[in-house]
């Protein structure tokens, strides 16, 4: 059985418990009181399918596919407006997070999505040098789509990236291997051990 | 010596009077158009060497009538408090200086403001008399409680702590109402982890019957309340037909509230066993005990529990509740955690709101204390339960905007608070439209169905009152007894009879007793003040009553039916029966009389009418009209003695009367204004209607009733009507007052001066 199915199994009418359980924050979830604060000073409210009132009231209505399903969490920018103005104090940003990552982790989350590829290749870019190579990340945008629409891409942008050049913010030479930290080893048994930590836990839950 | 009539004039210099206004022309004026004895000037009046000066000419006999010439009649009260003689005052300084510019051109006419009111000071003071209370007066220690919930044992317990005796009657057999059946009680002082109190009634029981000031009727009504204030005598009946009687000063009548009859709702399945109400659920928690609460139908654990809010309230359909009763949530919230309790976490406790309402600082805690617990909140609007096989409550997600269900063991409603009153006194008799009628019933016939004539519906009532104006406490709204409830809380409408408790709005325990505490003070007020003749809120303190020249009165019954306290009765001769101590001496009857028998020691048709006809009438070529305003003391005359301190400027045409209440404006000052030569007349009073604040409930909705007939007189006068204008004017209105009074002296301006100036 799969590790979503397993979850379904196990908490079966209560999507609120699981959240609350294995989602970052999420025992916030219960104490929203529904006041539409955050759905109003959200600056991409409008964009989303959802705000976080709604993901907040479908989750304690049980609609667990739709949520972890939704593209609503991954759109967030983390701006901080609905934590700053919540009147419960809800961490919304980091409730919002934390249902994107659950909802990755169980192979739920919307595949197609732009901000999801791009949180991955932020990820796997970090992670191979313990720091952000700024020119790679920027070149595997350019070139999501294929070869030709990247050149394209790049050229439409030639002006920006001299300018860039000529006033220092961008080291041409980092396409190169590029520069990372003293001990990526290290770092890279850190967070393996923390994400094996995570893993257990929620395997354990579904049981 | 008190015949002899000794006019006093004391006049203030000071607050720049002095240099405002000629005070040698002033003196003149008193003692020469004023008739005072002499004019005194001081430049510091307030001060103590300036009240030692009136104290000592009044022990030495040289007054016995004051006239001070100084700050308006709100200012300065514990400096110019001479009780031994009659007091008037002229309002120089927030009257005349503080609403004149200070230049040259406005001299004339400032002086001229000024004289008046010391000519009006001086006539009023003339026809004033010292008041000395009727004589009538009881003081009884002893208070009627009516109700032994926890409002009555509260306010019993409050009364009887404060040394005075009590008589506490209750219609059942057992003390504790409502209160008595609850499993437990919303917490007073939460925290976001608050579980529900303990009750505590049997404790407060137990004091009430231990009390050795309290006296516990059960079992018991009234069948009559006669007297007034100070010596009501009550007629208490019991069960057992062994009646008695009881003298008492107060009543606080706490009455409480019925529930809502649920069957009025049959969308909610309310006749399925278990479909419940918040009470029925108090007595499923109380038989479970430490244990699962079981459902009624079947002895089942409940495992799953929807509480629906707000049903058969704050509703606009017809038979159910237009109101909210505003604690049905936190009600809702402590009986969900009697599940989280005892039937254990995993009990699905939902409650399904759409404006959820958890007052006060406590509310909002547990509010908390609930989504702490794992209760479910969902905004919804439940349009129904189906009730075949399991329990399904249908319902509309206001976020999700959806229709959808929630199935559960047991459904609680949550229907609204009725208050317990008697019939109301001014209750207008239904209608019922005869030919709609007959045609419902042959509908019905045709139909096959039952016909039911719709019928009044009859309350008992409470107190039985040996009132002319009813048997019971007037209502507000929605069948609550209550007054103003931010200027004037617990005050009714009857003198020393004050309600308590969810009688007065829907309440919980906890606000309940706070409520009752109030009540009692109150009604302790009340009754000490009856034992001193002294008039209760908003005159407290008063000595003066209605005088009633019987010979005058023509039995027109105006004054009875017009007093808004009930307190004119009539007599076997059918002449109106003065209780004084049930008067609140507004004076609404003196303004009613269209004979002109009813005054008061201190404040009659002739202290007003005088003062109206001794303003100086300058004649019709001088172009300086006159602008008679008659504004409210509770309200319109502090908000223009407000423009005063703004410096906020006003015609110098005006001359302004305080008056007790707009109620007592009798048309005969307006006659006797217009027939003297007064240009223009402008009244004002309180707000009336159903968000009044007259303070005396009906009086100013009276004097717009009565000045909306007076177009017809002025116009049998020749008079164009907009010479006289009513105004409704609340305290804040201190930009708007004085430009009434503008707005007037424009108007007059345009129509041209009054033509009976001689």
């Amino acid at each position: 059985m799969s590790l979503n199915n397993a979850l379904v199994e196990k908490y079966r009418n209560n999507f609120l418990k699981e959240v609350q359980d294995n989602v970052e924050e999420g025992d916030w979830v219960k104490m929203c009181m529904q006041c539409g604060v955050c759905a109003g000073s959200c600056p991409l409210g409008d964009a989303w399918e959802h705000t976080p009132q709604k993901i907040f009231m479908m989750i304690r209505a049980n609609k667990r596919d739709e949520v972890l399903t939704s593209e609503s969490m991954w759109m967030c920018t983390s701006c901080y407006n609905c934590v700053v103005r919540c009147p419960r104090e809800l961490p919304i940003t980091h409730i919002m997070h934390g249902l994107a990552t659950y909802a990755k982790k169980l192979g739920l989350a919307p595949k197609h999505n732009p901000t999801q590829w791009f949180s991955e290749q932020f990820w796997n870019n970090m992670l191979k040098k313990g720091r952000v190579n700024e020119l790679k990340l920027g070149l595997s945008i350019y070139f999501k789509d294929g070869f030709a629409s990247g050149v394209k891409e790049a050229m439409a942008h030639q002006k920006l990236g001299m300018n860039m050049m000529k006033a220092k913010r961008m080291a041409p030479m980092e396409f190169f291997g590029g520069h990372g930290i003293k001990d990526i080893g290290g770092l890279q048994k850190i967070i393996k051990k923390a994400q094996d930590i995570e893993a257990e836990r929620l395997e354990a839950n579904a049981k | 010596m008190a015949d002899e009539i000794k006019i006093g004039a004391y006049l203030c210099t000071g607050c720049g009077i002095g240099e405002r206004l000629d005070a040698g022309q002033m003196e003149t004026t008193a003692t020469r158009d004023g008739k005072a004895k002499y004019c005194k000037t001081h430049e510091f009046l307030c001060s103590r060497a300036g009240v030692e000066m009136i104290q000592k000419d009044i022990d030495d006999g040289e007054t016995n009538h004051v006239v001070i010439a100084a700050c308006s009649r709100r200012a300065k009260n514990d400096a110019f408090r001479f009780p031994t003689v009659a007091l008037s005052r002229a309002n120089l300084r927030e009257g005349v200086i503080w609403i004149r510019p200070n230049d040259d051109e406005s001299q004339e006419t400032t002086q001229e403001m000024a004289d008046d009111y010391i000519r009006m000071a001086c006539a009023e003071s003339k026809h004033m008399k010292v008041p000395q209370g009727s004589g009538e007066q009881q003081l009884n220690k002893t208070m009627l409680v009516v109700g032994g919930g926890i409002t009555g044992m509260t306010t019993a317990l409050e009364t009887a702590k404060a040394g005075y005796k009590v008589e506490l009657v209750e219609k059942t057999g057992a003390l504790g109402g409502w209160a008595a059946t609850y499993s437990k009680r919303i917490p007073v002082k939460a925290n976001a982890n608050a579980m529900p109190m303990d009750n505590d009634i049997d404790a407060i029981i137990a004091a009430v019957s231990e009390h050795a000031n309290i006296n516990v009727h059960l079992n018991a009504t009234i069948a009559k309340t006669e007297g007034a204030p100070g010596r009501f005598k009550i007629e208490i009946a019991t069960e057992s037909g062994t009646g008695n009687t009881v003298e008492v000063g107060a009543i606080v009548q706490a009455t409480g509230f019925s529930m809502y009859d649920p069957a009025k709702l049959p969308q909610f399945s309310s006749s399925n066993a278990d479909v419940v109400t918040n009470m029925e659920l108090e007595a499923l928690a109380k038989a479970a005990g430490d244990g699962p609460i079981k459902r009624p139908s079947d002895g089942k654990e409940v495992s799953s529990v929807v509480f629906v809010q707000n049903v058969g309230q704050n509703s606009r359909e017809e038979g159910q509740l237009q109101y909210h009763s505003g604690i049905g949530d936190l009600v809702s919230i402590k009986q969900a955690l009697y599940f989280k309790a005892n039937n254990g976490d995993d009990c699905d406790t939902t409650i399904l709101f759409n404006n959820l309402r958890t007052p006060g600082a406590a509310g909002e805690d547990f509010y908390r204390s609930g989504q702490n617990h794992g209760v479910t909140f969902r905004k919804g609007i439940a349009s129904g339960v189906d009730a075949g096989g399991s329990l399904k409550v249908n319902f509309k997600d206001m976020i999700l905007d959806e229709d959808t269900s929630l199935e559960a063991d047991l459904v609680v409603l949550d229907v609204g608070m009725v208050p317990n009153s008697g019939p109301d006194p001014y209750a207008v008799p239904m209608e019922i439209d005869e030919d709609a009628e007959a045609q419902n019933k042959a509908d019905a016939e045709a139909a096959g169905t039952e016909y039911n004539r719709p019928v009044e519906i009859e309350v008992d009532s409470i107190l039985n009152l040996d009132y002319r104006q009813g048997t019971d406490l007037p209502q507000l709204k929605y069948g609550f007894t209550d007054s103003h409830f931010i200027c004037f809380p617990y005050e009714t409408r009857r003198t020393a009879i004050y309600a308590a408790g969810p009688l007065r709005r829907p309440m919980d325990i906890h606000q309940a007793r706070e409520d009752a505490t109030g009540a009692a003070m109150k009604a302790i007020q009340a009754l000490e003040n009856a034992g001193k003749g002294r008039a209760a809120h908003p005159r407290s303190g008063d000595l003066s009553y209605p005088l009633f020249r019987k010979e005058g009165c023509t039995q027109c019954k105006r004054c009875t039916v017009e007093c808004p306290f009930g307190a004119i009765n009539e007599d076997e001769k059918r002449y109106p029966q003065f209780n004084e101590s049930r008067c609140r001496r507004c004076g609404t009857c003196m303004g009613a009389c269209p004979v002109r028998v009813i005054s008061f020691e201190n404040y009659s048709v002739d202290t007003v009418g005088q003062q109206i006809k001794n303003v100086d009438m300058p004649d019709e070529f001088d172009e300086k009209p006159r602008i008679l305003v008659l504004a409210c003391e509770n309200d319109a005359y502090p908000a223009l003695d407000m423009a005063g301190q703004n410096r906020i400027n006003y015609s110098a045409f005006a001359r302004i009367i305080p008056v007790r209440c707009l109620g007592s404006v009798n048309t005969i000052w307006l006659t006797d204004a217009l027939n003297s030569g007064y240009d223009g007349i402008v009244l004002m009073g309180c707000s009336k209607g159903d968000d009044y604040q007259c303070h005396f409930v009906k009086g100013s909705e009276m004097a717009h009733y009565r000045m909306g007939k007076i177009a017809d007189t002025l116009q049998t006068l020749n008079l164009e009507p907009e010479r006289v204008a009513t105004y409704e004017v609340a305290i804040t209105d201190i930009q708007r007052a004085p430009q009434l009074i503008n707005d007037m002296a424009a108007t007059i301006e345009q129509i041209g001066m009054s033509p009976f100036k001689f």
